[in-house]
């Protein structure tokens, strides 16, 4: 019979062939479903894997949504690394955007352009401030950073709705759920003409080289490594694991905030009941389908975004519905976590042995 | 007065979806195994279910169809984190993303679909009775079975053999190996029964509490559920309590919008959650009494020899 057998030490082949793996797998997945719906598979594959990466267009498109990703799952790569169990960051998103669409929707055409830098910055400390009510219920009572920050994302939910439906709704707006349309100078600048990607994707691959060197290289990246993977080899070296604690939820809240805050005055431009896509949720695949690794982190932002766009895609042309992107989302990172059990076992066959010997 | 009736009746009736599922994860809690998929899992189920009831107007059928949804989905989790030892956490929360998707994916021709008459089932005679009746007695059955399932569990956790067996596996899976049970597979049962007894949560929101499928419909509440267990310091008399009460905050949000009371309706949505936060809060203070009364191997893989 099939036996699991623990490698001596993990295995750095399979630490990086295990996304492979679960990329096939959910492939193999996705055209098995093609089929049971009665769809073209080789169609189905276009849309997820040809059409988004096709043109200069499709790519601009890819960047838009990869932005947040990256940011947030950055963030979240810095927490998973301290142990520390960060899932509300579509909460901190929502609060980045809050922030920043607060002060860009008192812009008029004649503001100066520095104010997208205020703008942004604004998002930042949204988002930190969201997050530090993780860190602060985590570090003074003791209370559970997964229930904590995940409630904390249908709170901000609300606190956004009760904006667009109450103080900060547009009065020409036709009573529709939505902020005026902001001035552009509050505009984030887009990076080509004709094409909707912006300078937040100069950030967000800016962040991934200060998350390198933090991570790999700085004393508190070290810190952080330790604090989360063995908090009493932190604390015999010296190390607190509550400066880990901090320093996770504050760089996550940070970075979610900043993505909500390019997401606002970027594609969106107002501030809607429908800021919040998931791209919280999301992140957290890409952030451990990126091996919680910045250079990995970009690689699987691409790819999740392609799931968005094949989603969109596959609804508009194949009659699907748009919530396939979820489904493969899901798989992926089911798959990754059951392929990386070779990074540490490795499967070997063996007959069945007497039974007193087998257990 | 009568309106104050209508409020228990309700709260008791929203406590239930809580309840049942609580009572459930606190099962494979007690044999070690934290699955924070419980929200994926309802929310699978609550449309299975859904589509079950539409087909064939049964609701005992649309319970069965969301127990087997969320005991396949919760066997899946099972295998990965009992026999592949991977991270319970991680694994948990890929379960919930997908059930998010999956749901939404599976039940869009049902977004349409609107179920027939729900049936009444009031007690004979006792319904009658001023005040008490509508508060207590004309509820849907799944009601007293949420009851009988915290009798039962406080009996089989403390008095039977079996249940002694389960929480020596989440005190002591080493000790209990040692002893020869065979403590994977108790997980396993373990984990598949507190999946089922999600999808019957999720299947009963749908068909009976709400009665609709829409996306995402669970709200958090697979969430809230995971958060009883700790608030009850894993014990069912106190899951069922703090389910009501719960379900109590729940429905002073509906009750509050009624009188219209000059509360942003925000606020009120935000309530149950909120109050989730705060009751933590106030739980997790104690650092050492919750360690004192938490299963010893809750969230830590077993591995036989390993």
């Amino acid at each position: 019979m099939l036996r699991l057998e623990t490698r001596p030490a993990p295995s750095r082949l399979f630490v990086a062939a295990s996304p492979l793996i679960a990329l096939a797998a959910t492939v193999a997945i996705g055209v098995l479903l093609f089929v049971l719906l009665g769809k073209d598979p080789v169609q189905g594959l276009r849309m997820f894997f040809w059409e988004p990466i096709k043109n200069a267009y499709a790519w601009s498109e890819i960047g838009i949504k990869a932005t947040p990703l990256i940011l947030i799952a950055l963030g979240l790569a810095l927490c998973f690394r301290a142990n520390v169990w960060n899932i509300g960051a579509e909460g901190q998103y929502i609060l980045g955007a809050v922030f920043a669409g607060g002060i860009a929707m008192h812009a008029t055409p004649d503001s100066p352009r520095a104010i997208v830098i205020v703008i942004l910055v604004a998002g930042i400390v949204g988002g930190m401030l969201w997050a530090a009510i993780t860190a602060l219920l985590r570090d003074r009572f003791n209370a559970n950073e997964i229930l904590v920050s995940l409630m904390l994302v249908y709170v901000a939910e609300m606190v956004l709705s009760y904006l667009v439906y109450g103080p900060w709704k547009d009065p020409a707006g036709y009573n529709f759920p939505q902020t005026v349309t902001f001035a552009n100078p509050t505009k984030v600048p887009r990076l080509f003409d004709g094409l909707r990607v912006n300078i937040g994707l100069v950030i967000a691959l800016a962040a991934v080289a200060g998350m390198t060197v933090f991570l790999f290289r700085l004393f508190r990246g070290f810190q952080a490594l330790v604090g989360g993977q063995a908090s009493a080899a932190a604390r015999y070296a010296g190390f607190s694991s509550r400066t880990a604690l901090w320093t996770a939820l504050l760089t996550s809240g940070g970075l979610a905030g900043l993505a909500g805050a390019i997401e606002a005055t970027g594609p969106l431009g107002q501030l809607t009941a429908y800021v919040p896509v998931g791209y919280g949720f999301a992140a957290i695949i890409v952030a451990f389908v990126g091996r919680l690794n910045p250079i990995g982190i970009v690689f699987s932002a691409v790819l999740m975004s392609m799931f968005y766009i094949g989603g969109e895609l596959a609804q508009s042309r194949m009659q699907l519905p748009k919530s396939i992107t979820g489904v493969f989302q899901g798989l992926l990172l089911f798959s990754l976590l059951a392929a990386d059990t070779l990074i540490h076992y490795r499967l070997r066959w063996k007959a069945r042995r007497l039974a007193g010997a087998a257990a | 007065m009568n309106e104050l009736a209508l409020l228990i009746a309700a709260t008791l009736n929203a406590g239930t979806v809580l309840a049942i599922a609580a009572l459930g994860l606190l099962i494979n809690e007690r044999a070690g195994v934290v699955n924070l998929g419980a929200e994926g899992l309802m929310l699978v189920a609550a449309v299975v279910g859904y589509a079950a009831a539409v087909h064939s107007g049964s609701d005992l059928v649309a319970f069965g169809a969301g127990a087997l949804a969320g005991a396949l989905l919760a066997a899946v989790f099972g295998a990965l984190v009992i026999w592949l030892n991977t991270n319970q956490y991680a694994t948990g929360l890929a379960l919930s993303l997908f059930g998010v998707g999956f749901s939404a994916f599976i039940g869009q021709p049902y977004t349409r679909e609107r179920l027939g008459q729900r049936a009444q089932f009031d007690i004979p005679m006792l319904s009658e009775i001023p005040f008490i009746g509508p508060a207590l007695f004309k509820q849907h059955p799944m009601v007293w079975v949420a009851i009988a399932l915290t009798i039962f569990l406080m009996w089989w956790l403390n008095k039977s053999r079996s249940g002694l067996i389960l929480r020596a596996i989440g005190e002591s899976p080493e000790s209990a190996h040692a002893l020869g049970y065979p403590v994977r597979w108790i997980r396993l049962a373990a984990v598949v029964a507190g999946g089922a007894l999600c999808g019957i949560a999720g299947a009963y929101l749908s068909t009976v509490y709400t009665p609709l499928w829409v996306e995402g419909m669970t709200a958090g509440r697979g969430w809230i559920a995971l958060a009883l267990t700790t608030f009850a310091t894993w014990r069912p008399i106190r899951v069922l309590l703090g389910a009501y009460l719960f379900g109590g905050v729940t429905m002073l949000q509906f009750h509050l919008q009624g009188t219209g009371v000059e509360v942003p309706s925000q606020v009120l949505v935000a309530l149950p959650y909120v109050a989730t936060i705060v009751v933590l809060v106030l739980i997790s203070r104690n650092a050492a009494w919750i360690k004192a009364n938490m299963p010893a191997s809750l969230g830590k893989p077993f591995a036989p020899g390993g």
